[in-house]
């Protein structure tokens, strides 16, 4: 696998690398091997990581068995993806990237215990990983520890910040808020019905968009419900919420739940073209389970769609196909999932070395042009500015971009009055 | 929270209620015939009995494909035979594994339960690996799909409906089956009394692999139906073996009618509780009612009166 990655993908590295040091404008031309010389492994790697003159290690860190895997997926395809192309432009400061993966088996404590493995026995420079909130609470403890550097791609619920990690996924002001407004604005809504999956994620964001339903936009929460992880009957809700008549059905579903939820609301005679519904946690990876026949209508509120029609994603979706195979789907996670190699890499780059507290230290700011979304750029927080998207779901199983913000929206992990 | 609504409204509620009611009543008896034939009649708990519904579901996804590519002209009525399909790999993988694994393990209960859940994992693994980890999206025909309105605002469930008629049929075939068939009957016999029925020349083994396997050839007809309200991935037989275990254990585990009792008081306290609570709420009050029936009665709604 050694196809050539669009040129424009590199010009973010070269930038980054001209602009980074003084020092590197006439080394960052040169042959991969010259460049490693410009920075001795002694100079860059002072804490004993897996770096070597020739070759950098970092660790994958996913749930490829257990219930998990079915979501994990993409970030593994994804993250292999980018860094094959960061190799095939020369690697991180002239270093090939070697990856080692380590299967979290979706099981919280094997994540603690992998992370542990990687950090200690193999000193991997980095990990791409984990997905759930408890896989990452899990293996927080551990990267404080032993100083890693996790790159965590899923939007999730904040109230968190970590040195030692990058979220490169939304958190759920990024998510939640632009929506509501947009939905408010565009199509008047007055009543919404929160409805959402039993655990910290639905719930805390849930409580987020109650609070901005409430006391910004001044209007009308008229149910608000959750249901056990795996639950398969949702008709008794979708008889409340015939009774009830909201504006905004307001979903935050996941997993297995949220196939049957769109199938009985269809059976049901609720006709998403007519009825507005706003979700936060269906991608393209999850209509592919539900049937675009069965949520066509729906509006998804993401920083990412696969159609998203600008030249850096164009290149993003051809390569991924053309690694993974025509039938892929790439959802808003995947994307992210996408960005933490290069986002590692350009990182290294400005500090100039492979040490966490260094790598920690120079992320604030780090821009990365050549994203799939669009321009994202390392908050001090170590949260992405991103824009806010709305799209509308199609029979074929993808979205419509149909609104995005005007600007990046700042990311918030401990939002004031929402709590 | 009935003030605003119109008497009306509320009638019309109320049925459809009654009919989200029905729905589930008629999930729970199809997830767990099944089931109740295994463990009732030969005392095996099989945990893979959710992963046998999920190979059905994965036979109605290739069947679909099948007809999409293939029988374009039938495609509407592609659901009937997907069902025979996966009545029949769901079944013919259960006389394989009764052959090769349950048959060694009929003095071992427990073992027995350890065994199927081994079973269960490697059942999963193997859909990931062949059909992928992710979800597939299995298309009905368009006319399973919506509701019919019989007032203006009383709407039905076309597969409701669907699911419904297929639970009344399965279950009158295993009744007839079990009460009027001479198998049936060598069934019950090799229940009541295993060695004296060897005595008499029935074959016990026959008996247990032809059970064993139409149990889950059941299983599997019951995944293919599910295909139409849940979601088919290789971990999507967890979301039911709980709820059919409790299905199950609830209504006393030898007796069909026992199954049918308890799915009904199980469906009618979730789906009304749904309604007045949330979610989570109704389950976990479900929940407290068969615990405390269960304290009441510990062989189960219906005991079958055997004379030991």
């Amino acid at each position: 696998m050694s196809q050539k990655p669009p040129a424009d993908l590199f010009t973010p590295s070269r930038r980054q690398l001209l602009v980074g040091t003084a020092a590197l404008s006439a080394t960052a031309m040169l042959a991969p091997q010259a460049l490693a010389q410009a920075f001795p492994t002694a100079k860059v790697n002072t804490t004993g990581l897996a770096v070597t003159d020739t070759e950098v290690t970092v660790g994958i860190l996913h749930s490829v068995t257990g219930t998990m895997a079915i979501s994990e997926t993409g970030s593994v395809q994804a993250e292999k993806l980018a860094i094959e192309q960061i190799n095939a432009g020369g690697g991180v400061l002239g270093r090939k990237i070697k990856f080692i993966q380590e299967d979290g088996a979706s099981d919280w404590p094997t994540f603690a215990e992998k992370a542990k493995k990687l950090l200690v026995n193999d000193k991997v420079a980095s990990v791409m990983g984990c997905w759930t909130s408890a896989s990452r609470k899990a293996v927080l403890p551990v990267f404080e520890q032993y100083n890693g550097m996790l790159y965590y791609p899923t939007f999730y619920e904040g109230l968190e910040q970590s040195k030692n990690v990058i979220y490169t996924g939304q958190e759920a002001t990024q998510q939640i808020i632009a929506g509501l407004d947009w939905v408010a604005k565009e199509k008047g809504a007055k009543t919404f019905y929160l409805l959402g999956s039993d655990y910290i994620w639905p719930r805390t964001s849930n409580k987020i968009a109650r609070k901005h339903i409430e006391n910004h936009l001044k209007t009308k929460v008229v149910g608000e419900e959750y249901f056990p992880l795996g639950h398969t009957q949702f008709n008794s809700v979708i008889n409340k919420i015939k009774l009830t008549k909201p504006d905004v059905i307001y979903a935050i579903i996941v997993g297995g739940s949220n196939v049957a939820f769109y199938k009985q609301l269809k059976a049901a005679g609720i006709d998403l073209k007519k009825q507005t519904l706003l979700t936060i946690s269906v991608t393209e990876d999850e209509i592919d389970g539900i049937g675009g026949e069965n949520i066509v209508g729906a509006y998804a509120c993401m920083k990412y769609f696969q159609s998203l029609d600008n030249p850096n994603n164009k290149a993003f979706v051809t390569a991924f196909k053309k690694m993974w195979g025509e039938k892929t789907v790439i959802g808003d996670v995947t994307q992210a999932a996408y960005l933490g190699p290069w986002l590692w890499k350009l990182t290294v780059e400005k500090a100039g070395s492979f040490d966490i507290d260094k790598i920690a230290a120079a992320s604030p700011d780090v821009e990365f042009k050549g994203a799939p979304e669009g321009y994202v750029k390392i908050h001090a927080n170590h949260h992405l500015w991103s824009k806010t998207r709305v799209g509308r779901a199609r029979a074929d199983g993808q979205y419509d971009m149909i609104y995005e913000t005007a600007s990046l929206v700042e990311p918030d992990p401990f939002p004031k009055g929402y709590q | 929270m009935f003030g605003d609504y119109s008497l009306a409204d509320l009638g019309s509620i109320l049925v459809m209620q009654g009919f989200a009611g029905l729905i589930l009543f008629s999930v729970f008896v199809l997830m767990a015939l099944g089931l109740a034939i295994i463990f009732g009649q030969m005392g095996v708990i099989n945990m893979a009995h959710g992963e046998f519904m999920i190979l059905g579901a994965y036979m109605t996804f290739l069947t679909s494909h099948v007809f999409q590519n293939y029988f374009q002209a039938y495609y509407a009525g592609y659901f009937f035979v997907a069902m025979l399909v996966a009545f029949i790999v769901s079944g013919a993988l259960g006389l394989i594994v009764e052959w090769g694994l349950i048959r060694f393990l009929y003095a071992r209960p427990l073992d027995t339960l350890l065994a199927t859940w081994g079973l269960s994992l490697i059942m999963q693994q193997a859909f990931r690996s062949i059909f992928g980890a992710r979800e597939v999206g299995v298309e009905l025909p368009q006319w399973m799909m919506g509701s019919l309105p019989v007032t203006d605002t009383i709407e039905v469930q076309i597969n409701g409906l669907f699911v419904m008629g297929l639970t009344l049929i399965i279950t009158g075939i295993i009744a007839l089956l079990l009460y009027r068939s001479r198998w049936g009957l060598q069934v019950r016999a090799v229940v009541t009394n295993r060695t004296m029925s060897g005595a008499v020349g029935i074959d016990t083994r026959r008996v247990d692999r032809l059970t064993f396997g139409l149990g889950c050839g059941i299983a599997g007809v019951a995944g293919s139906a599910f295909t139409m309200i849940g979601s088919t991935g290789p971990t999507a037989g967890q979301l039911y073996i709980v709820d059919t275990f409790l299905v199950v254990v609830f209504g006393g585990a030898q007796s069909l009618l026992g199954t049918i009792f308890s799915a009904l008081t199980i469906s009618q306290s979730q789906s009304t509780l749904e309604f007045f609570l949330t979610g989570s709420m109704a389950k976990v009050l479900t929940l407290l009612i068969v615990i405390g029936l269960l304290m009441l009665r510990p062989q189960g709604l219906f005991v079958l009166k055997v004379r030991r």
